[in-house]
């Protein structure tokens, strides 16, 4: 039974299609961190509920009776302004403290935002139906959902506008400068807390996208976000901070491994394998570093 | 600590302690009522079924003081609740519980919503010999402790599917089927998989998919196209609400077909508000059934409780109020027969339990489960996006004929 995925091949291409569709989405999630976490050095444990905040964004809109798909342009709207609130509420009093106080104030913000989201939205479990239907491959034994199609396109349409946008754009170009030495930028006149508050509300667009897609492709609830902050995080500490192509590959990576890790090893094993493979990716990380001698004591 | 910090912490112990004291004169009967505690998931991720086990005891407790109240030693009694949010946090309704007890002084507890918060709080109703009637822990290890305070309403958790597998083989020409199985890892549903194992074994059949979905389900995908491939006869998915909808959501979307789809948490109501007639044709678990023809004095009929109940609070009542409302019921009985508040004699009277409510028999086996109540399955039927749940097992109770096989998705409109 274990080897199912060998006997039938038809599934090894289903596995392969499903994790990397999945990847992707949860690439553009990482990104956002991966940009935040560089710019701010803040790891942020409120990643995944602006997700399910921008999730809900779309699903209301969806119960007004709109498409939910227009909540890819709208939830990341009013998510950029919830994080630009949010930076100049909270964040910018933790963004040069060390990594812990940060770490705790996000953890903080993500209690309340899944409780003021069971709060208002109540905590059943929600779908928007996009009605997008389903393509066939292989007369019919390959079978993807097109809002998996849908999303997949969605993340890497604003990724690239997000590459584009960073390098041509003035603000684009402070946000990387901030990133590289914050000083040295203040110095030269980028308002340096500004390129946060920006950078923290980007973030937060990027969320309230994935979020949006997230609420046609899987389900909502109040106290889903974790998994998608744990899943970002990894994705991030395996790519490594401020090198893009790296995220896309890891999140669509991470996406196969886990679905070959279901066949081959059993559902149960799933998450643990990813786990597992983080440990494996840092200790190998930490003796190339000893093996250059750039590893510092 | 300055003199006036010391002067006023001092203070504020005095005034804790001598509300401590005052509380506990409450005690189990203050007046005319007879004070009964529950802590309840009001806030957190169970506060919506929390809400609907709050309004069945509320109902009861209404109904059970106007029609004349608990007569104990030839005097009329009337139940009143405490009610406290224990946050769908296990630790917190332990924790609730023993301030309860301890400090309000409550001797009769009625359970809170779900089997993982119920496995919290029997320790400690057990530790303080306090008689708890619960009605919405199902997990099979609640009675398998030996407990001896710990009463519950409804059928265990391995009970859940088993009649589906027995439908299953029915249809089958009596033959063993091909069963795949996913379910999430937490202890109801992996009850519910135990008895899916025991039902196999007693019909010969075979499981050829046994696949643990992750606590953070979101995504079967992976279970779906491995059923794609082996094609079994039936397909059980037991994870709570969001795995009934991942599942109806993923099938859909990948069409997978299957002659027979049986689920928990999945009544129509919630699923075809969120996923039309996608959801049509699935088997849902339930303890209770509005049509079912179970009768008592208190609420009339099950048609009876669910118009009521719908007067009252605006919506279709779901199983989980059902049974919270009998569990007032049960408590009624035992006081009226044990003719004593004694914790102990109370108790007694609980084990004798024989009675029937608008919700089923109730007869208590020896770990504190219901024995005299069989689950029932209940498929989703559709007119347009209008869906309902039709009673189709155990066949006593059966209002409609079981559909059997499911359509091909590529034939559904």
């Amino acid at each position: 039974m274990d080897f199912l995925i060998f006997k039938a091949p038809m599934l090894m291409v289903q596995a392969s299609l499903d994790g990397i569709l999945l990847g992707i989405l949860f690439a553009l999630i990482a990104y956002g961190m991966a940009l935040q976490w560089g710019v701010m050095n803040i790891i942020n444990i409120a990643q995944g509920d602006l997700v399910i905040l921008g999730g809900y964004i779309a699903y209301t809109i969806y119960l007004w009776g709109i498409h939910p798909a227009w909540g890819v342009i709208i939830s990341p709207i009013i998510m950029f302004f919830v994080g630009w609130g949010l930076y100049k509420l909270v964040i910018n009093k933790v963004v040069d403290r060390d990594l812990f106080i940060s770490i705790l104030a996000t953890f903080g913000i993500a209690i309340v935002f899944q409780q003021l989201m069971n709060f208002i939205f109540g905590a059943d479990v929600v779908v928007a139906q996009s009605e997008y239907g389903t393509t066939m491959l292989f007369d019919n034994s390959v079978t993807l959902p097109n809002s998996k199609i849908f999303s997949a396109f969605i993340s890497v349409l604003y990724a690239v506008a997000l590459v584009i946008y960073m390098k041509k754009s003035r603000l684009g170009r402070a946000i990387r400068a901030t990133a590289q030495n914050a000083r040295a930028a203040k110095i030269l006149g980028v308002d340096t807390e500004k390129v946060y508050a920006a950078t923290f509300g980007i973030n937060a667009a990027l969320c309230g996208i994935a979020g949006a897609l997230i609420s046609i492709t899987l389900t909502l609830h109040p106290y889903v976000g974790l998994p998608y902050t744990v899943r970002s995080f990894m994705i991030v500490i395996v790519a490594g901070l401020g090198n893009l192509p790296a995220v896309a590959v890891s999140g669509m990576g991470l996406g196969l491994f886990e679905e070959f890790a279901d066949y081959i090893l059993g559902t149960e094993f799933r998450i643990g394998a990813v786990f597992l493979l983080l440990v494996l990716i840092l200790v190998y990380r930490r003796f190339k570093l000893s093996k250059k001698r750039e590893y510092l004591k | 600590m300055n003199k006036i910090a010391k002067l006023f912490v001092t203070f504020i112990s005095a005034i804790t302690l001598a509300l401590v004291s005052f509380t506990s004169s409450f005690a189990k009967v203050d007046g005319e009522y007879i004070v009964l505690g529950s802590a309840i998931s009001l806030t957190g991720k169970y506060s919506s079924n929390g809400v609907h086990t709050q309004n069945g005891y509320n109902m009861a407790v209404d109904r059970i003081n106007k029609m004349g109240g608990v007569e104990v030693q030839g005097k009329k009694y009337k139940f009143e609740i405490i009610y406290y949010d224990d946050e769908s946090n296990p630790k917190r309704a332990a924790q609730l519980a023993e301030r309860l007890i301890k400090q309000d002084g409550v001797h009769y507890m009625l359970g809170p919503y779900s089997s993982g918060l119920t496995k919290a709080i029997a320790p400690v109703t057990e530790k303080y010999k306090i008689p708890m009637v619960e009605a919405n822990g199902a997990s099979r290890s609640l009675f398998t402790k030996g407990y001896k305070y710990l009463f519950a309403v409804l059928s265990p958790a391995n009970q859940y599917l088993e009649v589906a597998i027995d439908l299953a083989v029915e249809k089958n020409g009596g033959k063993g089927v091909k069963i795949a199985q996913a379910f999430e890892q937490d202890a109801f549903s992996q009850d519910v998989r135990l008895g899916i194992l025991d039902a196999a074994k007693r019909t010969g059949s075979e499981i050829i998919i046994d696949d643990k979905l992750p606590k953070e389900l979101n995504d079967m995908a992976a279970t779906l196209a491995k059923v794609k491939a082996v094609k079994p006869d039936v397909l059980v998915v037991s994870g709570h609400t969001k795995g009934a909808l991942t599942a109806i959501r993923q099938i859909s979307e990948m069409k997978v077909d299957v002659p027979m789809l049986a689920m928990t948490h999945c009544d129509a109501a919630k699923l075809s508000k969120q996923h039309g007639k996608k959801s049509e044709f699935a088997l849902c678990a339930s303890q209770w059934h509005k049509n079912l023809s179970y009768k008592d004095k208190f609420f009339g009929s099950g048609k009876k409780y669910a118009k009521d109940f719908q007067k009252e609070f605006g919506y279709d009542p779901p199983y989980q109020s059902a049974e919270s409302s009998a569990a007032l019921l049960v408590f009624k009985d035992a006081f009226e027969r044990a003719n004593s508040f004694d914790r102990d004699a109370v108790r007694d009277a609980l084990v004798d339990t024989e009675m029937q409510t608008f919700y089923g028999n109730i007869k208590f086996g020896p770990g504190g489960q219901n024995v005299a109540k069989p689950m029932i399955l209940f498929q989703v039927r559709c007119k347009g996006d209008d869906c309902e749940n039709r009673v189709v097992a155990p066949t006593k109770w059966a209002s409609d004929k079981f559909y059997h096989p499911i359509p091909k998705w590529s034939e559904r409109s």
